[in-house]
């Protein structure tokens, strides 16, 4: 039978809005149902049934709508959005909605996966508790990342997040053990060389052979990006929790990703939050962001990083809110350390590793670590009070103490946070470090940190020169 | 029998069906061929709207809907303790043992074990004379909870039998006689339906603080048992953690955590973490006094306005039994979105920020759902209930709706505060902006520990107060410009924050803090100052203060446990002090 005779292919639109497709006279369409999409002139595109009654449906197109008219005919396909998986997938590149960008055939699997996958049942998740060496000492020694966690970056245009991505994905280890990350990458809307140079990085540290990239590019169909992010959960869920394998997710950028969600909103005259955007962004993001983690009974494991650039900087965006209340943490890149030349440039004092309690510690990393790390975090934070006071009275009016906090946070900056974008850190190194920072602090301030602690490791004690 | 309709339009979580006769606004409705579950919450005539509770791809119109007749119920009985539940209170291990460990759609179990057996020791006795409340028999549900199984609301009449022995939810367990002569089987299993407050016989003024171990609530901003708190804050401010930190430790007989509408892996956390804690009154673990519901953000949005209803509907149901019980909702905010976005299907009027012109009154009716009262049953039996809820206000902006409405209908509020979160100094509750109406209830009660503390607790506040205004100055004109009386109110405010404030949930010592302790430790903090302060006025400089070895050991008093520690302290400080002010006289002559 074929799909003609089936009844199943529309040219009955009505009206096209933006991205979306209003078509009368349909029949038995389910919601959420796959369409696809054909001009006259031969252009196809999916689609998918956003709402529908019994003699109409809402299409929304993920191609490009530009040049659509009333005529074209659309095809239901009874089946929701499913990409076939296998391991063949591995090491290939694809657009944006899965079409092979590497002049390799179209992948073909028995096994078809729906990309809105499903939810992990609450109870049957394991605690991500396995921490993450990155050999980047703002992140592993006060924003611990852990196996199964999903750990966003917030950055701005201009910022080299990018570098900060692949230098995780080139360093991330498990201490002592040699299990690498397979990566599955993700583009929605960015530029053809931040594309390009993530292409490279894999490349050049062999990660290309054991990397999925999805690309969706600044010139590629916007809306197209609504399913990008969820064709590269869907592979990383059946690397993960098929094949055992370990998976770092980088989904990048997302605010590209929830401007195609408003358009769709905005086209159905939605009633808007914030900033234009609708009100189910939190649901919507959430249904990409919690399908990383690791389940009980599985190997494997899958991490996500996504990353954003906030408007204007602006934390208070939706999408960098929303994306902070739902993933478990942030790490927060900001202008003024980059123009001071610090890299990474990341605020310490906004991110934050949610996780990080149950990765560190005796046996983990260190048992003197979550103490230091929160020690560091107070006196930075003196620190960077000091800095605001100087700009009004100067340094001569500061107090003695606060001079000396004024100075740690300087040499905080200057030799914890930045670091070489080759430079690997051990987790022992980066608290040895901060050790040397802590003290040029009073031993008495240090009240965050047990006290044993600072016997045996305050470099006073250990026999080390303290300046 | 049951009603059946037809499905019309699908948009989202909101389905369109028509029936052909008509059906009953909060009717509890199986959906499509899949069977999925959902509630009727409009009508027009024979058109019902349908919020469905679970993901509705791939649903067609034409697939037929059932109505059954009966509202969305919690099923009350021995059961829950320890487990952990979805929004409408289906047990998560269960479904993770028949569908795997991806949510399955259209899986319909019954919320309490069926086949289970509980041992039923009978309070009440043939002849006894019983009406709705009425307690006629115990179960044992964990070493923690005695689950007390009460006659169904709307029963009375002379018991005629009562069994002893090993009984399922649903097998008789007594009998009666009504005044009206009919004989009704009494079970453990009980239903009702959510939405609807559970009755009692008398609302009671507080009298109790709810004691968290947690010093910034319990000494600044207690809330009473039967209260109502808040706490809202940005992202990473401490919602979540508090919460749990409260049901870890809050002296209450029965904990509901509510997680509704966010992260999978904090559910995780509490069940891996939970049952490794002991009750530091009981001794006893503290999961088994805990009901865990957990529905996560990728979760349907319409089962997250199910489940805090839920929640306080087995909350109300503990209480009847006569026990003290908190429940806490993380975040009413996400429940609050929910109700926004059927809203929004409906196509309703919205009000601010899309919120529909009711969420005033939604808010109101849950709040209102805590209190302590006098249950119904022919004693005097007390129970309370006592509803914390974090509030998640987007951009940390507290001038947006759900945290103004709620802060209405509270009596304590608990503000996070992002600057302190930044330095980590947690809990990041902002002293100046919270605040408390339950402090007569919470003084009388200290009063045991601490006759004064009323007085005490003032002045660290007005301390801490006159801290933030002196920082102002010393922000234009530079800390060193300060008199040394100002400079030890600093110094003061300091140790009051990071050594009274300042409380590391994951410290094995600090995590808890009982009370007394909490009352001398600030005693001993206060008294450092009423010690120290007239050598400052007699011109000993602060920097002579500031150095006293004590200082660190007041301000580590958190870490050392027991009482012991704080009378050392207090002695060697007098020690110090003493020396202090020879050494000054000495070069005074
Ligand atoms: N009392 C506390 N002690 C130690 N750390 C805390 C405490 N409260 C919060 N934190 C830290 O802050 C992080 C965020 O807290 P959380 O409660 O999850 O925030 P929210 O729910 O407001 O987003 C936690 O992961 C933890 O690292
Ligand atoms: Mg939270």
């Amino acid at each position: 039978m074929t799909v003609e005779e089936a009844g199943l292919i529309y040219r009955t639109t009505k009206e096209i809005r933006g991205p979306i497709l209003f078509v009368e006279g349909v029949k038995d369409v389910a919601y959420d149902e796959v369409v696809r999409v054909t001009t006259p002139t031969g252009y196809e595109a999916i689609g998918s049934v956003l709402d529908v009654s019994k003699d109409w449906a809402l299409v929304q197109v993920f191609g490009d709508t530009s040049g659509l008219d009333l005529d074209v005919s659309i095809r239901f396909t009874g089946e929701t959005l499913k990409i076939p998986v296998s391991d063949e997938l591995i090491g290939r590149i694809f657009s944006g909605s899965f079409e092979p960008l590497d002049g390799m055939p179209r992948p073909l699997s028995t096994d078809e996966r729906d990309i809105h996958g499903g939810v992990i049942n609450p109870a049957a998740r394991d605690v991500p508790s396995e921490f993450i060496q990155t050999g980047i000492s703002a992140i592993d020694g006060m924003n611990s990342l852990v196996r199964g966690q999903k750990l966003p970056i917030f950055s701005e245009s201009g910022l080299p997040h990018n570098r900060l991505a692949a230098q995780i994905a080139r360093q991330a280890t498990i201490p002592g053990r040699e299990e690498e990350f397979a990566i599955v990458f993700a583009a929605m809307g960015i530029k053809h060389e931040e594309a390009e140079f993530f292409r490279e990085e894999f490349e050049k540290t062999g990660a290309l052979s054991k990397s999925v990239m999805i690309l969706n590019l600044a010139d590629d169909p916007p809306i197209e990006r609504l399913v990008t992010p969820r064709i590269a959960q869907t592979i990383a869920e059946y690397l993960a929790f098929d094949l055992d394998m370990h998976v770092l997710v980088i989904l990048t950028d997302m605010t590209n990703y929830a401007e195609a969600l408003r358009s769709i909103s905005i086209a159905r005259e939605e009633i808007p939050t914030r900033k234009g955007y609708p009100g189910y962004l939190y649901s919507d993001l959430a249904t990409i962001y919690e399908r990383a983690g690791r389940i009980k009974g599985k190997k494997g494991s899958i991490t996500l990083m996504p990353i954003l650039t906030m408007p204007g900087g602006d934390i208070t965006h939706p999408v960098p809110d929303l994306t902070g209340y739902i993933t478990e943490g942030q790490l927060i890149l900001q202008r003024d350390l980059y123009l001071r030349g610090i890299y990474p440039p990341m605020n310490v004092l906004p991110s934050l590793s949610r996780l990080m309690k149950d990765g560190i510690g005796e046996g983990k990393t260190r048992k003197d670590h979550a103490d230091v790390s929160n020690q560091l975090y107070m006196a930075y934070a003196e620190g960077i009070r000091a800095r605001g006071l100087v700009r009004i009275v100067g340094v001569v009016g500061l107090s003695e103490r606060e001079r000396r906090y004024l100075e740690f946070a300087d040499e905080f900056e200057r030799r914890f946070v930045n670091q070489g974008y080759y430079e690997n850190r051990s987790i022992e190194e980066t608290l040895d470090i901060a050790w040397d920072l802590l003290a040029m602090l009073p031993e008495e301030d240090l009240i965050r940190v047990r006290e044993a602690y600072i016997k045996e490791f305050h470099p006073k004690y250990r026999g080390k020169r303290v300046e | 029998m049951s009603l059946v309709g037809t499905i019309e339009r699908i948009n989202g979580s909101l389905v369109v069906a028509r029936f052909e006769k008509e059906p009953k606004i909060g009717d509890l409705v199986e959906v499509g061929d899949l069977r999925l579950m959902g509630e009727i919450v409009r009508l027009s005539e024979k058109t019902a709207y349908i919020q469905c509770y679970e993901t509705t791809s791939g649903l067609r119109p034409g697939e037929p809907v059932l109505d059954t007749g009966k509202p969305l119920v919690a099923e009350l009985g021995p059961g829950l303790m320890g487990t952990i539940v979805d929004g409408v209170e289906r047990s998560e291990v269960k479904l993770w043992e028949i569908a795997g460990p991806f949510v399955t759609r259209g899986i319909h179990i019954p919320p309490l074990d069926r086949e289970k057996r509980w041992s039923f020791e009978p309070k009440a006795k043939p002849g006894d004379r019983v009406v709705e409340g009425d307690i006629i028999g115990v179960v044992q549900e964990t070493p923690y909870f005695q689950h007390r199984i009460l006659v169904p609301l709307g029963v009375r009449g002379v018991i005629e039998s009562v069994e002893r022995g090993d009984f399922t939810v649903e097998e008789t367990v007594a009998t009666l006689r009504t005044p009206w002569g009919e004989r009704r089987e009494l079970r453990m299993m009980q239903t009702w339906p959510v939405r609807r407050p559970r009755p009692y016989k008398e609302r009671l003024p507080l009298e109790k603080p709810l004691i968290t171990g947690q010093r910034v609530i319990d000494t600044f901003f207690p809330v009473a048992k039967g209260g109502a708190a808040c706490i809202p804050g940005g992202f990473g401010t401490g919602k979540t953690v508090m919460l749990q930190q409260i049901s870890k430790w809050a002296d209450a007989d029965v904990i509901v955590l509510i997680g509704c509408g966010e992260r999978g892996n904090e559910m995780a956390d509490v069940v891996t973490h939970f049952p490794e804690l002991t009750d530091p009154r009981t001794g006893r673990r503290l999961i088994e006094r805990t009901v865990i519901i957990a529905n996560v953000s990728n979760m349907p949005v319409s089962a997250r306005e199910a489940s805090i209803y839920m929640g306080v509907t087995l909350a109300e149901y503990y209480r009847d039994q006569g026990y003290d019980v908190a429940v806490m909702a993380d975040s009413t905010s996400r429940w609050a979105e929910a109700l926004r976005d059927l809203s929004g299907r409906l196509e309703e009027i919205p009000a601010e920020r899309g919120f529909p012109a009711y969420l005033a009154d939604r808010i109101a009716e849950i709040y209102e759902r805590a209190g302590r009262v006098i249950t119904l049953g022919s004693g005097k039996r007390v129970g309370s209930v006592t509803i914390l809820g974090a509030v998640s206000p987007p951009g940390g902006d507290f001038s947006e709706p759900v945290t103004t409405h709620t802060l209405r209908f509270v009596g304590a509020f608990w503000a996070l505060d992002t600057e302190l979160a930044f330095r980590r100094h947690f809990p990041a509750i902002n002293w100046l902006r919270s605040f408390t109406r339950y402090l007569d209830v919470a003084s009388r009660w200290w009063s045991q520990y601490e006759r004064d503390w009323e007085r005490l607790r003032e002045r660290a506040l007005g301390l801490l107060e006159e801290a933030s205004e002196i920082e102002e100055t010393a922000r234009i004109i530079g800390e060193k410009a300060l008199p040394d009386e100002q400079r030890l109110v600093l110094l003061i405010a300091e140790m009051i924050r990071e050594g009274f404030l300042v409380q590391n949930a994951f410290h094995e010592v600090d995590t808890y803090c009982e009370a007394e302790k909490q009352a001398r430790m600030l005693r001993a903090l206060m008294e450092f100052y009423d010690r120290v302060e007239p050598l400052v006025r007699k011109g000993i400089p602060i920097e002579r203060i500031r150095e006293l070895p004590i200082i660190p050991e007041l301000m580590r008093l958190k870490e050392r446990r027991g009482l012991d520690p704080i009378e050392e302290v207090l002695r060697e400080m007098e020690k110090q002090v003493r020396k202090l002010e020879e050494e000054y006289e000495e070069v005074c002559r």
